[in-house]
């Protein structure tokens, strides 16, 4: 194998309230695909920003070819040729696929951008990711996987040695997933290392040379090719048996609490959703991104306008029109953007978990704060919310706790039907633990919970039942029983539906 | 209270500096000028603070002094009619004006700058073509109607406190309870610090914010009525003209963040005086001549802010 390209020592990152990496090593060899692997909230992406200089690493250090490197900028981690491919894609779609190729850095003179280098190179790089589009395409007409190989092609234009993929085939179809990974094949025969950044764990282990699994921003294990295979990465992941991690016990279903008829949001007009969830159920939605899964949990919830049908919550109810009436029903939603939708960060703990009963609470339209502080400190203990106090804003608290506080405002409301949209995104493997648990009682009392997730594993552990979406349609329903990742990939990607049934 | 502190040692500092540098500033008249003043142009800077905290700006604050300003004695004067309905008429257009500004930024989602923006020129417009360029007042009547803006609460024989900053003090407590002890100034902060998450809570966004924009309207209107009884003087082409800025540049530095989900009545009022302050300053120490007062205010914004921010991120790094 030889010397390492990159190497990465005994670094460290902190983030308010969370330690994100803490004396991590890596090793990039010329040459392999490198599977970087691990659960949210890990620290793969904390490292790969380090990388990629997006964002400077608090302690330890990067060698380059056996020099050290302190990356101040993208660009100078460009320079020595590491280039990162973010999740959701960095092109202007209103310019062509040679102007984005050479965004931010055209060659050229005293403002005057050269055309024809800028071409050629175009031509060159676009040839050896394989995609024969002209550069004077514009970008919104190519596919979302054509414009994948689009950010490789520009990659491979800054003579990158090193691209870091983070989990590129998330919005992809099977058949262009097929064609990036012929691409990256293909790129590392010429000597380009890719890290490779999936939960896809079939991916990983069709593509990868190496897989280096994180854990709570700490390394957790190293596989060759030759020990890659499924149990061994989710031990190495989880830290544990996976039966262990996720506790569901057998208890009883209730009536039909939630039932949704002929609901269409704005984004799939055409389609119609129909399902129920019992009370005491958990239903997992599986499914790509941009399957329309979030746009359902937010039409259901009329967060975003439906077009038409029914959500029904014990019998009762209509077109869902706004948040409010939602929640007067006894529907509840936890965003998947937690920072975004889900809490307001510049205010206090108490503040965020009581926002949303302050109404119910209230004297008149003056504030109750006896009952407030009641709330809050009930909540506090009742889902163990680690807070210096409940004036801290909730921005300094760690990624688990924030998510705390977002169902504790919900829970204050006692909901019949729980929605969450990617629970455990972005949280350390503890408090990812302490949400299912919670989701597990939360079901044992009766409520109907129905979430969203990206996460295979989340998904099979979980689930009482698993619809899967895909293209705005539920194409499947497993039963508990019948669940498998092909048969969700399965019906994830348009596959048949009375096959998988 | 650690929020307003910078902004009242920036006070009291510019206020011992006046007091040694100016001749007369101690005076009870100057005092109470200065008071009046406050009052005057607190109730502006009251209002469109509820607006910066939902994350707006109204720019058309001038041209609803200009419009009541002057709407006021062309109805009383010109059209024969009473005080009181004139008062009342002028409150009710602007309970409008507010209702229509916030009906355009939240249900066609246009944006408050370019609402506002437009207002200002439509309702300077029309209030001189209403007026006819002619310069409005009440002339020598309407002696008790105009003691609102003029009278003072005395306290001994050369000082005493002016209505309009009694007037204020009244305002400025009913907007403390109603942002601090209410449910609705609770959602305001929220929904200025994140709209979405604040609607995805239940919270009726879209009411909240049209209800700070029938505060802020209300409010200028209520102070146009006050500063053209107390001037007794409108000439509609400039009557209230720049009055936005001076509020906005009272509420920033009273500590209100243009982002939103920011502010405190008790900053913005003090915020009020240390722009008054800076003004009689101007006028009272020699060596400061009365252009400058432009280039002072603005230095003095600018500093405020800088020294704010910095403070924020050197918090923020702490923690």
């Amino acid at each position: 194998m030889g010397e390492p390209f990159l190497e990465v020592q005994k670094i460290t990152k902190r983030f308010p309230g969370v330690v994100a990496l803490s004396g991590v090593d890596l090793k990039v060899y010329p040459s392999e695909v490198l599977a970087l692997i691990g659960e949210n909230g890990a620290g793969k992406s904390s490292l790969m920003k380090i990388l990629a200089g997006v964002q400077p690493a608090d302690e330890g250090e990067l060698l380059v070819e056996g020099k050290a490197v302190r990356f101040s900028g993208v660009q100078d981690a460009q320079k020595s040729g590491i280039a990162l491919i973010h999740q959701e894609l960095n092109l202007a779609e209103n310019l062509t696929v040679a102007a984005n190729i050479f965004l931010g850095r055209e060659p050229g003179k005293f403002g005057w951008i050269d055309q024809g280098l800028i071409e050629r190179e175009s031509k060159r790089v676009l040839e050896m990711v394989g995609l024969e589009v002209s550069p004077e395409t514009l970008l919104s007409e190519l596919t979302l996987g054509k414009q994948q190989l689009v950010e490789i092609a520009k990659a491979l234009s800054t003579d990158a040695k090193v691209i870091i993929m983070d989990e590129p085939t998330s919005s992809l179809s099977l058949r262009e997933s097929e064609r990036l990974f012929e691409v990256i094949h293909d790129l590392r025969d010429k000597g380009v290392s890719v890290i490779y950044i999936s939960h896809r764990l079939g991916e990983v282990k069709e593509l990868a040379d190496r897989v280096v699994v994180f854990r709570d921003g700490e390394n957790a294990g190293m596989l060759e090719r030759n020990e890659v295979d499924h149990d061994a990465m989710v031990r190495m992941m989880v830290g544990r048996e996976v039966s262990q991690f996720y506790q569901r016990t057998e208890h009883d279903l209730g009536e039909v609490v939630l039932s949704v008829r002929g609901l269409r949001s704005m984004e799939h007009r055409e389609n119609e959703l129909n399902f129920e969830v019992r009370a005491g159920e958990v239903v997992g939605v599986a499914g790509l991104v941009g399957a329309g899964r979030s746009e359902m949990l937010a039409a259901l919830f009329g967060a975003r306008p439906a077009l038409g049908g029914d959500v029904l919550v014990a019998g009762k109810g209509g077109l869902p029109r706004s948040p409010r009436e939602s929640l007067g029903r006894g529907l509840a939603l936890v965003p998947e953007d937690r920072k975004g939708q889900g809490l307001i960060l510049d205010m206090a703990v108490k503040e965020n978990m009581s926002l949303a009963s302050l109404r119910r609470d209230s004297k008149g339209p003056f504030l109750n704060t006896d009952k407030e502080e009641e709330l809050v400190a009930d909540m506090t203990s009742a889902l163990s919310v680690k807070t210096p106090g409940s004036w801290q804003l909730a921005r300094f608290l760690s990624g688990g706790n924030q998510q705390k506080i977002v169902l504790a405002k919900w829970l204050a409301l006692k909901p019949k039907v729980l929605l969450l949209d990617e629970p455990t995104r972005g949280i350390d493997i503890g408090a990812k633990e302490e949400i299912y648990l919670l989701m597990e009682k939360f079901a044992r009392e009766g409520m109907a919970v129905l979430f969203v997730s990206s996460e295979m594993e989340e998904i099979m552990g979980m689930a009482d039942r698993t619809l899967v979406m895909h293209e705005g349609r539920i194409t499947g329903e497993l039963a508990r029983e019948n669940f498998s990742e092909e048969a969700i990939m399965e019906l994830a990607t348009g596959g048949n539906i009375n096959k998988a049934e | 209270m650690k929020k307003i502190k910078g902004i009242l040692i920036t006070l009291i500092m510019i206020y011992v500096a006046t007091a040694i540098l100016g001749e007369n500033f101690l005076g009870g008249y100057n005092q109470g000028k200065l008071l009046e003043r406050t009052g005057l142009y607190g109730l502006l800077a009251i209002g469109v603070a509820f607006v910066i905290i939902t994350g707006g700006i109204d720019l058309s604050i001038g041209s609803v002094v200009c419009l009541v300003g002057c709407g006021v004695p062309w109805l009383v004067m010109r059209q024969g009619w009473s005080p009181g309905s004139a008062v009342a008429i002028a409150m009710v257009v602007a309970l409008c004006v507010g209702l229509w500004h916030g009906f355009l930024i939240t249900k066609l989602k246009l944006q408050p700058f370019v609402v506002t923006l437009c207002s200002l020129l439509i309702y300077r417009g029309a209030t001189r073509g209403l007026a006819e360029d002619q310069s409005q007042g009440f002339g020598g009547e309407h002696e008790a109607f105009r003691q609102w803006g003029t009278e003072a609460i005395e306290v001994t024989d050369k000082f005493g406190i002016p209505y309009p900053f009694v007037i204020l003090i009244v305002v400025a407590i009913i907007a403390w309870v109603f942002l601090n002890k209410t449910i609705w100034g609770r959602y305001l902060f929220a929904l200025g610090n994140n709209e979405e998450a604040a609607r995805l809570s239940g919270i009726n966004t879209d009411r909240m914010v049209i209800l700070s924009y029938v505060i802020c309207s209300m409010l200028a209107a209520l102070g146009g009525l006050l500063f053209i009884l107390n001037g007794n003087s409108a000439q509609p082409s400039d009557f209230g003209n720049f009055y936005e800025l001076y509020a906005i540049a009272a509420a920033v530095l009273g500590g209100c963040s243009l982002r939103g989900g920011e502010g405190t009545i008790v900053g913005v009022v003090i915020g009020t005086a240390v722009m008054q302050l800076l003004k009689n300053m101007i006028n009272l120490v020699d060596w400061l001549k009365s252009h400058m007062e432009f280039l002072i205010v603005g230095i003095v914004l600018l500093v405020a802010v800088i020294a704010d921010e910095m403070i924020k991120q050197r918090v923020r790094k702490l923690k």
